[in-house]
């Protein structure tokens, strides 16, 4: 039984942010949940598919994130309590729903969780996804603890079904990624059937219908303008003539920082948690008393902007920063020294800061770095290898536009084969563009995942227009950065996953694309072969590499390859498998002295690649077993 | 900040005014979120209200995986530079890179064992060797643990248990404001119990090595 089902009211656990959410809905009787899979968030997905193999929640891994918007929108109008969860970035490709869903609203609470990542710890970007708020129109909850992502995820929906809108929780990797105590509370029942009241004047947006939805989403934001005033999540405390305003995980780091300055006395701190609309007399209030105001708020000045707007409304002319020379970057997560210096700095104290050791310093030089890599036995590697040799082959320097997923980490050498990434889907529209612009040879990559994600109408439109690349699908038949989440193609699912098999291979054929090569990446000689014909063909061209993630399948069947390989003497230290290949398990026997090539064997997979393209590389002969 | 290395007993209804920040660094699959996780959840039954931040994603395809618990009078989930009070190294290279999070009194407990990056696996750089890596820490903190725990955890019978090597070892400093017993109640209750016995003997072995006076290249001031 998930952890997120048991324990009873009052009892205290160590959950992660995410699975505070998780909580939190279920505590507000939440029916259904969808996702796309996307760090920070995934685990709020993870945690509902478990769950709902346990109990009534329906739960869905949508094929994006438009898609799971959509889904959890028909469920709410249909009386259910729904929530959507996704990366900053899937609020994007949600986008157009939301903006249209706040003029149709909800019936039931809905809660959207958007899980925006400062510093890019896994992301293309770091947009801040407050501005969806302001843009769509909704009322937008941040949490700075797992407490709090509880007990917001719990009161979104209530403010939800009163407001009649769906709610935006705010979330940054710091808060979703963090474990903390969370006190429990009592879970609540499933609602039973829903029913779907038709309404089609209020809720069919066409023109004459979207007008009057219109005004009605403005009333609504007045209605929760009020409600913002008198939230809980809103608060003032301390007492003083300076002033602090914050928001979010940043809170937490401002009140150690109060703390440690000893400025209990001296500064009023603005803590918001409701921060969409922004609560006007509560924030003048604030103001009133005040010489001097800081926030402290990571990424873009999305509170100091609404508090210098409502002061100047009122006439006050305090100073109020956050962004600036001097003050806080709108660049990446902040941290507790951070804020305690621009704390002292803003309002003239000393910080009596610890002094961190500098180890590259103390060394002498700089520390080798640490790279992420592709696992040893991934098929990605194998493919691209077969990519790279073709072209070699073939005398011809590729241009490789590349997709989000584990692949992308090809970017890195030796393997260099990904030239130009956006964003889900854009390998193969940027691959179009590229190939029309150019005379060269243009090779897109994307996975299985991704090419379900966003990847059908852009291989339609290549169809239609007759462009001229060859995309490679790299298919491991999973999700796997994320952790390993299903999609509609995969044949490798977890027990009991209940849904229909969609074979990428028609997929593509139904797309109207001809020229289609399916290869098994490890076995090098045809995976060669049809890359090369593929890259010489001309049109559109798909080659579908098709072999599953290695941990993946030792996850879900406990299944390891035992077999090992080894460098035998006849090696001549060409060095080629660095230069072209990379697999972690190849190294030099002497790191210092550039000595011979070795296979660790504790690092080897077994998938017998290498073996094939080098003769040097022979199998380690079974010992006992 | 101040750090006591005197035996501390646990305090299940009332807490000291402490604070007490732990970095844990190492790489992809030696266990180090689900030390972090124990530490968290050991300190949670301890009557405290801890916080563990992760690392998730991509960092975990063969990078540096870091974590952090923090307990007492603290809010922030993170640990600036300059402010762990322990660093529970999982790597040789890794523990050094994470002294920028050390000041001059933090404890450091390091596996002395070696993971090489893949730059230097292929010769394109090099690996400061591990001894003198130790002496500059040495050098520069208050005090250091240092042993191969991954020797240890494969003489107590799981090579994989390096997590709990260690665990064992931060234990038996006495730094934690709870015991011994609290966390070995977490293994026996939270952890697979397919591993409990490796993951004991993994335990003691830390145990053991923090009290092999040979295994201490620095010995915190006030250590008696």
């Amino acid at each position: 039984m998930s952890e997120l089902l048991t324990g009873q009211p009052g009892e205290r656990r160590l959950f992660l942010g995410n699975e505070a959410i998780v909580r939190g809905a279920l505590e507000a009787g939440v029916a259904l949940v969808t996702t796309y899979p996307g760090t920070p968030a995934s685990e709020i997905g993870d945690r509902c598919y478990e769950i709902s193999r346990q109990s009534d929640l329906y739960f869905e891994y949508s094929v994006n994130e438009k898609v799971a918007l959509e889904v959890a929108a028909g469920a709410a109008a249909s009386g259910w309590r729904s929530l959507c969860s996704m990366k900053h970035v899937g609020l994007n490709v949600a986008a157009d729903t939301l903006m249209t869903l706040a003029y149709v609203g909800v019936k039931a609470g809905m809660v959207i969780v958007s899980a925006d990542d400062p510093s890019l710890f896994s992301s293309q970007n770091e947009q801040d996804n407050r501005f969806y708020a302001k843009m769509a129109g909704l009322p937008m909850l941040e949490p700075a603890s797992p407490q709090e992502a509880k007990e917001m995820a719990r009161a979104a929906f209530a403010l939800s079904e009163e407001l009649q809108l769906p709610v935006l929780l705010r979330t940054t990797t710091r808060v979703n990624h963090t474990r903390g105590a969370v006190t429990l509370g009592e879970l609540a029942p499933h609602p039973g059937p829903g029913f779907f009241s038709k309404e089609p004047f209020q809720k069919v947006m066409v023109p004459a219908v979207a007008r009057q939805a219109h005004a009605r989403l403005l009333e609504a934001q007045a209605r929760a303008a009020a409600l913002s005033e008198t939230s809980a999540f809103n608060k003032i405390c301390g007492k003083g003539t300076w002033g602090i305003a914050t928001s979010g995980v940043s809170s937490n780091y401002v009140e150690d920082a109060v703390a440690e300055l000893g400025l209990q006395d001296r500064v009023q701190v603005l803590k918001l948690g409701f921060t969409h609309p922004l609560p006007v007399n509560l924030i003048l209030k604030f103001l009133a008393p005040l010489e001097r105001v800081l926030v402290v708020e990571e990424l873009e000045p999305y509170l100091e902007e609404g508090l210098r707007a409502i002061a100047q409304a009122q006439g006050l002319t305090l100073p109020v920063q956050g962004k600036g020379q001097a003050l806080f970057s709108r660049l990446y997560e902040y941290h507790p020294a951070l804020v305690r210096r621009v704390t002292a700095r803003y309002f003239a104290l000393t910080d009596k800061a610890a002094e961190p050791l500098e180890p590259a310093q103390i060394l002498g030089q700089p520390l080798p770095d640490r790279p992420p890599n592709l696992c040893p036995g991934c098929p990605h590697r194998a493919m691209y290898y077969s990519v790279k040799i073709a072209l070699k082959d073939l005398g011809v320097e590729g241009v490789f536009p590349t997709d989000i997923g584990c692949y992308t980490l090809g970017l890195l050498p030796p393997l260099s084969m990904a030239d130009f990434l956006i964003c889900m889907g854009s390998s193969i529209n940027t691959a179009a563009g590229i190939s029309k612009a150019t005379d060269q040879k243009v090779v897109a990559f994307i996975g299985d995942s991704t090419f379900f994600h966003s990847g059908l109408p852009g291989l339609v439109n290549a169809v239609h227009q007759g462009h001229d690349f060859l995309l490679v699908i790299l298919d491991n038949g999973t999700t796997a950065m994320t952790g390993h989440q299903p999609h509609p193609g995969v044949t490798l699912t977890p027990p009991g996953y209940p849904c229909e098999h969609v074979p990428l291979k028609r997929v593509v054929q139904a797309l109207g694309v001809e020229k289609l090569w399916v290869v098994n990446p490890f076995k090098y000689q045809e995976a060669l072969a049809a890359t090369k014909e593929a890259v010489n063909a001309t049109g559109v061209r798909v080659l579908i590499a098709e072999a599953p993630c290695p941990l993946h399948v030792h996850r879900l069947q406990g299944r390891k390859s035992r077999a090992r390989f080894r460098v035998t003497d006849k090696c001549q230290d060409c060095r080629h498998c660095l230069d072209y290949f990379g697999c972690p398990a190849m190294q030099l026997s002497d790191k210092l002295e550039g000595g011979r090539m070795l296979i660790d064997t504790d690092l080897c997979s077994g998938c017998a690649f290498c073996v094939q393209w080098c003769e040097a590389i022979r199998p380690v002969k079974a010992r006992g077993k | 900040m101040t750090l006591s290395f005197t035996e501390n007993r646990k305090p299940k209804t009332e807490n000291p005014k402490i604070k007490l920040r732990i970095f844990l660094t190492g790489v992809g699959g030696q266990g180090t979120l689900l030390a972090s996780r124990v530490l968290g959840e050991a300190a949670l039954e301890a009557g405290f209200s801890p916080l563990v931040s992760e690392t998730h994603g991509m960092a975990q395809r063969g990078g540096i995986v870091v974590s952090t618990v923090v307990l007492g009078e603290v809010k922030s989930p993170i640990i600036s530079p300059g402010e762990a009070d322990v660093l529970l190294g999982f790597e040789a290279l890794e523990t050094f890179r994470a002294l920028d999070r050390c000041h001059a009194r933090s404890l450091v407990i390091a596996n002395t064992a070696a993971i090489p990056p893949y730059p230097v696996a292929t010769g394109q750089a090099q690996y400061p060797p591990v001894s003198h890596l130790l002496q500059l820490m040495g050098e520069h903190v208050g005090g250091l643990l240092a042993f191969d725990a991954g020797d240890r955890a494969r003489q107590a019978g799981s090579a994989l248990a390096v997590n709990m090597v260690l665990l064992g070892a931060l234990a038996a400093t006495a730094c934690l404001p709870f015991s011994q017993e609290d966390l070995l109640h977490i293994l026996r209750t939270r952890t697979n119990p397919k591993f409990l016995e490796a993951n004991l003997n993994a335990f003691q072995a830390g145990v053991d090595a923090a009290q092999d006076s040979q295994n201490w290249v620095r010995r915190p001031a006030s250590w008696h």
